[in-house]
């Protein structure tokens, strides 16, 4: 590890002036190339999406640009049927985050705050389910969606296949389990007397959740709503081989064929890759610190 | 903590049967579906790897053909399995031994008196929250090659023919790890940062007491304080590069040098020709292949689970 070395010392008393300095233009060197090689592709993608067309047709898109505007933005918005994909990502997004919130605390509160003979199985299933590569379980899975019969409200093919509901079910599944791991870990850093005195002054398990252990998790929900949001909305896989109609698939989903619609206008194609990733940049613009805090929940304790 | 656990089984025993009755749905009912679509399936996909259903008709014992889509893996008769498995070592290695360590390094500078620390955290992990199929499109404009920057930057500086990043197959491979490395690198080192956070730095003054370099202290003190984390990393690293899908198959649907077993499995088995008990036999490799990572995950949970 070069970098413990670059980096300066504290207490630098026995070095000299000179030599710190040299190793703070070092470290300042090279954090200010890696922000800028990072910055770039993107910086790279947003310039493409603000110039027209006809201008990197006639200069190449390494020149400098004789205008900029959001044409490109309002044109892969109408012509790339955006409108519609975004409501599908919300359709699916949000009730998918909110039920697996729900159903991971309420797991996460019975198996954490109540000792049961196979609290520790059913823990361990629910993370190693969300630790297999999807891959692994499409094949059966997808087959599955063809089967299972759904009454029509939900489905209007009356399968799981190739609807909503299939796409949130298969979310809320998957993301139970990750959420069920992070809550537990959380649940168990919060006193056991809360939930004993609750027991014993009457309140029914169903309060002792939704009143005193809850509210005491709001940090750990919130960290993971923001982070979940993410996940599912960033979801590529599930949606583009459990969802065959192409209108119905969320935006992520849908970049697949939009890329092939766009790919003689690299402008209009940047342009919706950038619509596409609007609502994350934006969740790690508002939400930065509870999108960092529910990725460091799953890795450390509490 | 053994105190904690008989203390609340006796809580438990305080429950009136309702209560209990509320407990037990309130698992049972989201075991029910992670039995039923996530362990099932893969359960499943063990067994269908013997058979050579197409996906049409019912599954009779007729379909039973024992080891031959194994057989036709391992003997090299389908071209594309070991050309995969070797994409996904390489991503697995690419990642655990560049992005993964360059995210630690990342962790390690910012952890330190930096000034402007924040902003260049901000930087390093503004990937992190983009998909990958974003990111695979966003490289695009790199890598393009009639109107990539770095294919108009090296015609410039004289370069005759340029290479095709995205669609030279004993290219892409690399160019496709670059930009997931884009990510890679940011999400490690959040985890990292925070990991850092909890360091007793007690430990590290009193390395520099006794004398130690900074690499000596990283490596004798840090890193081994830091093993819990470390451990998680690698997990995580091995899981993401396992089930890499999304850049390939935006890439070019995962194929011509970005084969990876997810591809396999989803081009032999989700489309016009369905080979579901071949695809399965791909899905099974893949899984057992997992079964390391999760198991060493799992094996953690226990060591910290109170008894």
């Amino acid at each position: 590890m070069s970098g413990a070395s670059i980096a300066p010392p504290k207490a630098a008393v026995a070095h000299s002036g000179r030599r710190i300095r040299g190793r703070r233009v070092v470290l300042y060197g090279f954090l200010t190339f890696m922000a800028i090689v990072w910055l770039f592709p993107l910086v790279w993608a947003i310039y493409t999406a603000l110039r027209p067309y006809a201008d990197t047709q006639l200069r190449g898109y390494m020149s400098v640009a004789s205008s900029l505007s959001l044409d490109n933005f309002s044109d892969a918005f109408n012509q790339g049927n955006f409108p519609q994909f975004y409501f599908n990502s919300l359709v699916v997004t949000v009730p998918a985050v909110i039920v697996t919130l729900l159903v991971a605390s309420m797991v996460a509160f019975a198996v954490s705050r109540f000792s049961w003979r196979f609290n520790l199985l059913v823990l361990m299933l629910f993370t190693a389910g969300n630790l297999l590569p999807q891959q692994v379980i499409i094949v059966p899975l997808y087959r599955l969606y063809l089967a299972l019969p759904v009454p029509h409200p939900l489905s209007d093919n009356g399968l799981m296949y190739d609807q909503y509901i299939g796409i949130i079910l298969i979310h809320i599944v998957f993301q139970v389990g990750f959420c069920v791991f992070v809550l537990s870990n959380y649940m168990k850093t919060l006193s056991q007397e809360l939930t004993e005195a609750a027991v014993v002054d009457g309140a029914s398990v169903l309060r002792i959740w939704g009143a005193v252990i809850m509210p005491l998790c709001r940090p750990a929900i919130a960290a993971l709503a923001t982070l979940e949001f993410t996940f599912i909305y960033n979801d590529f896989f599930w949606a583009l081989l459990l969802m065959k109609t192409g209108d119905r698939r969320p935006i992520t989903s849908a970049l697949n064929n939009l890329q092939g619609e766009f790919f003689t206008n690299f402008n209009l194609l940047a342009a919706g890759a950038l619509l596409a990733a609007i609502p994350t940049i934006l969740v790690f613009v508002a939400l930065q610190r509870h999108f960092v805090s529910g990725l460091t929940l799953g890795s450390t304790k509490g | 903590m053994v105190a904690f656990a008989r203390r609340a089984g006796r809580g438990y025993s305080l429950l009136t049967r309702r209560d209990k009755l509320v407990l037990t749905l309130m698992v049972a009912i989201p075991l029910f579906f992670d039995l039923t679509l996530i362990w099932g399936p893969a359960i499943a996909s063990i067994f269908l790897s013997f058979t050579n259903w197409h996906g049409i008709g019912a599954l009779t014992s007729n379909n039973f053909v024992g080891l031959d889509n194994y057989g036709q893996l391992f003997t090299g008769t389908y071209p594309f399995f070991y050309p995969a498995l070797e994409h996904n070592f390489i991503w697995l290695a690419f990642l655990m031994f560049i992005a993964t360590p360059l995210g630690i390094l990342m962790a390690v500078v910012l952890d330190r008196e930096v000034r402007g620390t924040r902003f260049y955290q901000t930087v390093f992990y503004l990937p992190v929250v983009l998909s990958l199929a974003v990111i695979g499109i966003i490289w695009q404009f790199q890598y393009s090659a009639d109107s990539g920057f770095i294919d108009s930057l090296l015609r410039a500086v004289g370069v005759q023919n340029p290479p095709d990043w995205y669609g030279d197959s004993s290219l892409n491979l690399w160019a496709a790890l670059v930009a997931a490395s884009w990510r890679h690198v940011g999400y490690i080192m959040v985890l990292y940062l925070a990991g850092l956070k909890s360091f007793d730095p007690s430990l590290r003054e009193a390395a520099k007491v006794d004398g130690a370099s900074e690499r000596q202290t990283f490596l004798r003190v840090v890193l081994p304080v830091m093993r819990p984390i470390n451990i998680v990393i690698v997990v995580i690293t091995t899981i993401e590069a396992l089930r890499a899908f999304d850049i390939a198959y935006i890439i070019n649907g995962g194929r011509n040098g970005l084969e990876l077993l997810s591809t396999l499995i989803t081009n032999n088995s989700i489309s016009e020709s369905s080979r579901v008990g071949f695809g399965s036999a791909i899905a099974v490799v893949l899984l057992v292949v997992s079964l390391g990572p999760i198991v060493i995950f799992l094996q953690r949970m226990l060591r910290e689970e109170p008894r």
